[in-house]
């Protein structure tokens, strides 16, 4: 369960402040598919990388299952951020000298998990994917489809409780776009929590929950 | 992380690029076969004229008249230096662990003999002398144990010095003139080559008391006292201070260890070895300025792949040792590259001329290793400070 209290995020743009979040209050359940839209600058993206550890409010609180993450340190935000937040980036972000497989491990790597523990859960995963072929080549041999599937893979793996997702199928093709969101809403079916930022109307109404934001406040909130 | 992971990461990031990687490592190759190299040379040098030294042994107290002092006013009649005499030479014979005390008095004379001249180092000497140095007689015998105030007049030649006057005659028993004295020849020296300049060859060798009329000097340039190996140094320069203060009244000599010698010489020789090290160390230095270089642009172009990991649950301190991993890998494969490089370098260097002195002690391999990984981490902290320090979202953004 997410939970933002009062959230502000203000930057500094030359000597004028930009407020990017203005005293956003949400709270999301857990397992819910959500998705955020707006304008560019409307601070959809601030508000997932806040929800995702790699922004910090200005002031407000935060919860993560129960739990106030404002407070954390850098080192157990790192711990939280591996166990708990999966990210899925339009730009895939794949590491172009590894293989996916490698890619898909590397969040358990970081974590220290020992190396069996790590082939079951990376065979199993890329089975569910569909991309046990693809295991061992290099991202730039790979579809775009493919690498954000690799992506996602890699996103699941350490089975957070949030898959944040910015723009999943910006840079993909339609039919390879309804694949990856295929299989979002699987993961979400399954469990995990979506939240999704989009500016694709037809995206955003496959949700069950839609907020709208508009210079970093929310808009509208619908559940459809 | 667990440390086959870092290491494989690690790899992988530096294998990519090969060709940049292999240059940065060479850069600290060049740097440490360098240092290794040239302080080699330096350490083999060092060694060289040490055991030039010390082939005379390293028991030996010089004595010298006079007394380097600096005084307010006229030093008057306690200015004044009594030179040393044979007297006292032969007053030194009395120390108990002595076990041989060499007067000596030099200078240059003409040699006649055979009908040829020759000018040359003649050696006012006792007859302890080829003992005390290690400088066997080849034929014949050394001076004998005469009155040391009325000797015979005997001269023994250095080899140089017999082949000039003789060629392949013997000289044994030969009559010879120098400075205008008649002496007998009764040894030669066998060769013994220069030492620190001095052609130990090119010398005769007379008895003492002669070397003084003939130099016309009233004392001796140098007493030397060979003492018991095992005997405290200090005990002897006591002993001998007694025995000369006891004869002169005052302190107006000058003593001279062996090991004082030695640690003068070990000083500059050292400071040699250190500057020849400065220079390579120089190299070193670019070496690491090309290790910050490649690591502060490595962090450019992977600024997106930091931000990912961030976003992945990397902590600060698994970014800044990874990077630091990448910086250590690289100048400690460079390193022992420029280990081999400078070492096989100084295997040649002894083959092709092996007149020039190189050693390599094992401490300074260390020593070099550890310095090539030292400077890899003090190169990689910079960049490997900021690659942790990015804003990951920042990072993110970056293509």
């Amino acid at each position: 369960m997410i939970k933002l209290e009062n959230i502000h995020r203000d930057f500094e743009v030359g000597d004028q402040i930009v407020h990017a979040l203005d005293d956003i209050n949400l709270e999301i359940q857990q397992g819910e598919y959500l998705s955020v839209m707006g304008p560019s600058g409307s601070g959809k993206s601030t508000l997932l990388n806040l929800i995702g550890m790699l922004d910090h409010a200005t002031s407000g609180s935060y919860y993560l299952n129960g739990k106030n993450v404002t407070e954390l340190d850098e080192k157990q935000e790192a711990e939280t951020r591996n166990k708990n937040i999966g990210f899925v980036f339009q730009a895939f972000h794949l590491v172009p000298r590894l293989t996916a497989a490698q890619n898909i491990e590397l969040p358990l790597i970081l974590a220290g998990i020992d190396p069996s523990i790590r082939k079951e859960k990376i065979d199993k995963v890329l089975e569910e994917l569909n991309l046990t072929d693809r295991a061992h080549h290099k991202p730039d041999q790979l579809s775009g489809g493919q690498r954000q599937r690799v992506a996602i893979a890699r996103a699941t793996i350490s089975e957070p409780s949030v898959l944040l997702a910015d723009e999943p199928t910006g840079n993909l093709d339609t039919k390879s776009g309804h694949d990856v969101m295929k299989t979002l809403e699987s993961l979400n079916d399954h469990g995990i929590t979506l939240i999704m930022v989009t500016h694709d109307v037809a995206l955003g109404d496959r949700s069950k929950r839609s907020i709208k934001m508009v210079d970093g406040r929310i808009e509208s909130d619908t559940l459809s | 992380m667990l440390s086959k992971d870092f290491i494989t990461l690690t790899g992988t990031s530096l294998w990519t690029h090969k060709l940049r990687s292999f240059l940065t490592m060479l850069g600290i190759s060049v740097g440490i076969a360098a240092v290794v190299l040239l302080t080699s040379i330096g350490e083999g040098i060092h060694k060289y004229v040490v055991s030039e030294f010390t082939q005379f042994g390293t028991t030996i107290v010089a004595i010298n008249p006079g007394k380097t002092t600096t005084m307010g006013m006229s030093m008057g009649v306690f200015g004044t230096v009594r030179p040393l005499s044979i007297e006292d030479a032969e007053a030194l014979k009395r120390l108990p662990y002595a076990k041989s005390v060499v007067g000596f008095v030099q200078g240059n004379a003409e040699l006649e003999g055979n009908n040829r001249t020759r000018r040359t180092t003649v050696y006012g000497t006792g007859h302890d002398f080829p003992v005390a140095f290690s400088m066997p007689v080849r034929s014949g015998k050394f001076l004998p144990d005469d009155d040391p105030n009325s000797p015979r007049a005997f001269a023994v030649l250095g080899s140089k010095v017999k082949q000039e006057l003789f060629g392949n005659l013997n000289p044994l028993g030969q009559r010879i003139r120098i400075g205008g004295d008649r002496y007998r020849v009764v040894g030669v020296m066998e060769s013994k080559g220069q030492i620190l300049g001095f052609d130990m060859d090119d010398t005769v060798y007379i008895p003492l008391a002669r070397g003084l009329e003939l130099f016309n000097r009233e004392g001796l340039v140098e007493i030397d006292v060979m003492y018991d190996e095992g005997t405290n140094v200090d005990q002897v320069v006591k002993g001998i201070k007694r025995i000369l203060m006891a004869r002169h009244g005052r302190e107006d000599f000058t003593i001279t260890t062996q090991q004082q010698m030695l640690d003068v010489l070990g000083s500059i020789l050292d400071v040699l070895t250190f500057a020849v090290g400065a220079i390579g160390g120089i190299s070193l230095l670019v070496g690491g300025i090309g290790i910050i270089t490649i690591m502060t642009i490595s962090v450019n172009e992977r600024t997106s792949e930091i931000g990912l990991i961030r976003a992945l649950g990397a902590k600060h301190s698994q970014i800044l040792s990874l990077f630091l991993g990448e910086a250590v890998v690289l100048s400690a494969i460079g390193g022992i590259a420029g280990l081999i490089l400078g070492v096989g370098i100084g295997l040649l260097l002894t083959t092709a001329i092996p007149a020039l002195p190189i050693h390599t002690p094992w401490t300074f391999v260390i020593l070099a290793e550890s310095i090539a990984i030292l400077i890899g981490l003090a190169a990689g902290v910079i960049p490997a400070r900021r690659a942790a320090r990015l804003d990951p979202v920042e990072a993110l953004r970056a293509e």
